[in-house]
């Protein structure tokens, strides 16, 4: 029994944060060691977390020592655990490069909001009550307002204030659903949920279906999914690289969110719901997926080729969970946690490119910039993952998410592959104007820059991971399969809530 | 007064949403505030409508009122205060670097360096 570890994940960085403002504002150095010290103590908790939630299924934690639906609880179970796991390596890598290129030292409070942002994503990954999901939304949010506005300038602060409106637009819209699903089921608890809303009355469904929609509108906002998708590329391309690759996580939580919501709340054999919600999610996945091709051979920065790369693979995720079976799932986990790294060691290699060339503009070459053979193979490596090529593990997750398709290969399949080609061909162009056509002009004197060995210690440790996943993913999958079994099944997850019995029908 | 509260709903989110959709930031946040408000009412009404009946336990009540949305509903109202405060403070900082208030970013704007700063 882990009883009060499961709290750590969010006590422990808002204690953090609040001590780098209050105690250690004016030294940086104490900061940094505080707070990467905080996320290092994160992923041991969270290992602890991981291991008791393989081991011993899920376990309910009272906040309030109220009972379940009254109060609120946080439910640690295989996934959520997973996801905290996930948070907290992405965490360490950027933290680190942060702290090697200084990026922490351009603006003021990065690290207190660093570790805001971490309470709110492990908050949202471990909450086990609808409305206390809003909040943690809103802490993460309002800590990544903070975050992609960090050093400054016209653009970010522009892009920033296009980011917030959009997210603002997104909570009212929570805030809606989450209003119309208490007044039509009584409770926002989300095992509560799942055991109310199969025995909803026939005239209930039809209200309860558009709080669903809104509700999956809301997630599909944080996911960027195609329409809803406007806000990520001015906000990654504009956000400084190392925040960037942090909120990789972030349209993650989108997608946690769905699976969290649609498989275990609205699955497609419930009354009430009926094939709704993946009858919505597979065309718009499909429209995801390409636009984030398009973009990705069509980008005019390297920044911006990142951020509809995170589109791209955003959309091969939403297909995965949008056909509904524990295959499928496990198949969308594995890439979700796959394409998380990916797409953070892209964005840092960006902000490498960045910070070593007058622009990181696409259209013509420039003199070749300094550590270039190191940078190109490091980009090269995650082009590769990102584009879903053999060997790494975008390719071994596109297969999973192709074979648990297989019901709907004709229309799928040439969707992922023709993306991948074209996701290569950009990622090609862009290599070779950075790296190999940049030899052709002639260099006027030999370039140089800062060694920043921590930085590169960074992404060498995110592709590293990606390495593992792809090495280890014969015992990842088997246990990817099964909490997507339980997913599917959440009568432990419900058990692990001790709700009281619901009452007898009174006629 | 089901009427009362739906049309004053109704009207305050579509003035909302009319608002988010002009081009300058002072327009759209009145119109975030406004829906903001709209919210509101809403989660409040979503515990139904009653007069006169306590939220909490007493005595001599002749009935409750659901407590629950009141309790979210001060959570939204101090949750969209905190996010409509910080999205004033940005729209003022992006005012004073950019000179002006317009929401669209052209693609001019978009392809200078961020890495470059103002000016």
């Amino acid at each position: 029994m882990m009883s009060h570890w499961i709290i750590a994940p969010v006590v422990l960085p808002a204690i953090m944060g609040a001590l780098i403002v209050l105690l250690m504002r004016h030294d940086l150095l104490l900061q940094r060691i505080f707070s990467l010290a905080a996320t290092l103590a994160l992923i041991a908790i969270a290992t602890a977390l991981l291991i008791a939630a393989s081991n011993e299924g899920p376990e309910m934690y009272r906040l309030g020592n109220w009972p379940a639906p009254f109060g609120i609880v946080l439910m640690l179970d295989r996934l959520s655990a997973m996801m905290v796991m996930l948070t907290a390596v992405l965490a360490v890598a950027v933290q680190l490069y942060a702290i090697g290129t200084g990026w922490d030292a351009r603006g003021r409070h990065f690290h207190a909001l660093f570790q805001f942002q971490l309470m709110g994503i492990c908050g949202a990954f471990l909450t086990g009550d609808a409305f206390n999901l809003f909040v943690f939304f809103e802490v993460l949010l309002i800590a990544s307002y903070g975050l992609m506005i960090h050093g400054g300038g016209k653009n970010r602060l522009r892009a920033g204030v296009q980011y917030i409106a959009f997210n603002l637009v997104g909570s009212s819209l929570f805030l809606f659903a989450l209003a119309t699903v208490y007044s039509v089921t009584g409770t926002l608890n989300i095992a509560d949920l799942a055991v109310k809303v199969p025995l909803l009355p026939e005239g209930d469904a039809g209200l309860f279906r558009v709080a669903a929609v809104m509700l999956m509108l809301v997630f599909a906002i944080k996911g960027a999914l195609v329409p809803l998708q406007f806000w990520l590329p001015g906000t990654y391309a504009n956000a400084p690289g190392v925040v960037a690759a942090l909120f990789a996580v972030m349209t993650k939580i989108g997608a946690y969110a769905m699976i969290r919501f649609g498989v275990m709340v609205l699955p497609p054999d419930s009354p009430a719901m009926g094939s709704l919600i993946a009858d919505l999610l597979l065309p718009s996945a499909i429209a995801t997926l390409i636009i984030g091709a398009i973009g990705v051979l069509g980008a005019s920065t390297l920044s911006r080729l990142a951020a509809f790369a995170a589109i791209a693979s955003m959309g091969t995720l939403f297909l995965a969970i949008s056909a509904f079976t524990p295959a499928a799932t496990a198949a969308g986990l594995y890439y979700m946690v796959h394409s998380t790294f990916a797409g953070a060691a892209l964005f840092l290699i960006t902000d490498l490119v960045i910070s070593r060339r007058a622009h990181d503009r696409l259209d013509h070459a420039l003199p070749p910039i300094a550590q270039s053979g190191l940078i190109s193979a490091l980009f090269m490596l995650s082009a590769i993952a990102t584009a879903g090529m053999p060997p790494l593990s975008g390719f071994i997750g596109k297969l999973l998410v192709m074979d648990a398709l297989r019901a709907q290969a004709a229309l799928i399949w040439p969707v992922i592959l023709g993306t991948s080609l074209l996701m290569i061909l950009g990622m090609a162009r862009a290599g070779s104007t950075l790296f190999w056509k940049a030899h052709a002009s002639a260099p006027t004197e030999a370039p140089t820059h800062r060694p920043e060995g921590l930085a590169f210690v960074a992404v060498f440790g995110l592709l590293g991971a990606l390495i593992v996943w792809t090495v280890m993913a014969g015992p990842i999958t088997t246990w990817l399969e099964a909490t997507a079994v339980a997913l599917h099944d959440p009568s432990a997850y419900i058990a692990a809530n001790a709700l009281p019995p619901l009452p007898q029908e009174v006629k | 007064m089901e009427l009362l509260v739906a049309s004053a709903l109704g009207l305050l989110t579509s003035a909302g949403i009319y608002l988010m959709l002009r081009q300058r930031t002072f327009p759209v946040i009145v119109g975030l505030t406004l829906l903001s408000y709209a919210v509101n009412v809403f989660i409040f009404a979503a515990g139904r409508l009653v007069t006169n009946m306590p939220p909490i336990i007493d005595k001599y009540a002749a009935g409750y009122t659901d407590p629950l949305p009141q309790a979210l509903v001060l959570t939204a109202i101090v949750i969209s205060f905190g996010m409509t405060a910080v999205i004033v403070i940005m729209a003022l900082g992006a005012f004073l670097e950019a000179g002006h208030d317009k929401i669209d970013m052209t693609d001019k704007d978009e392809s200078a360096n961020p890495a470059e700063g103002t000016k």
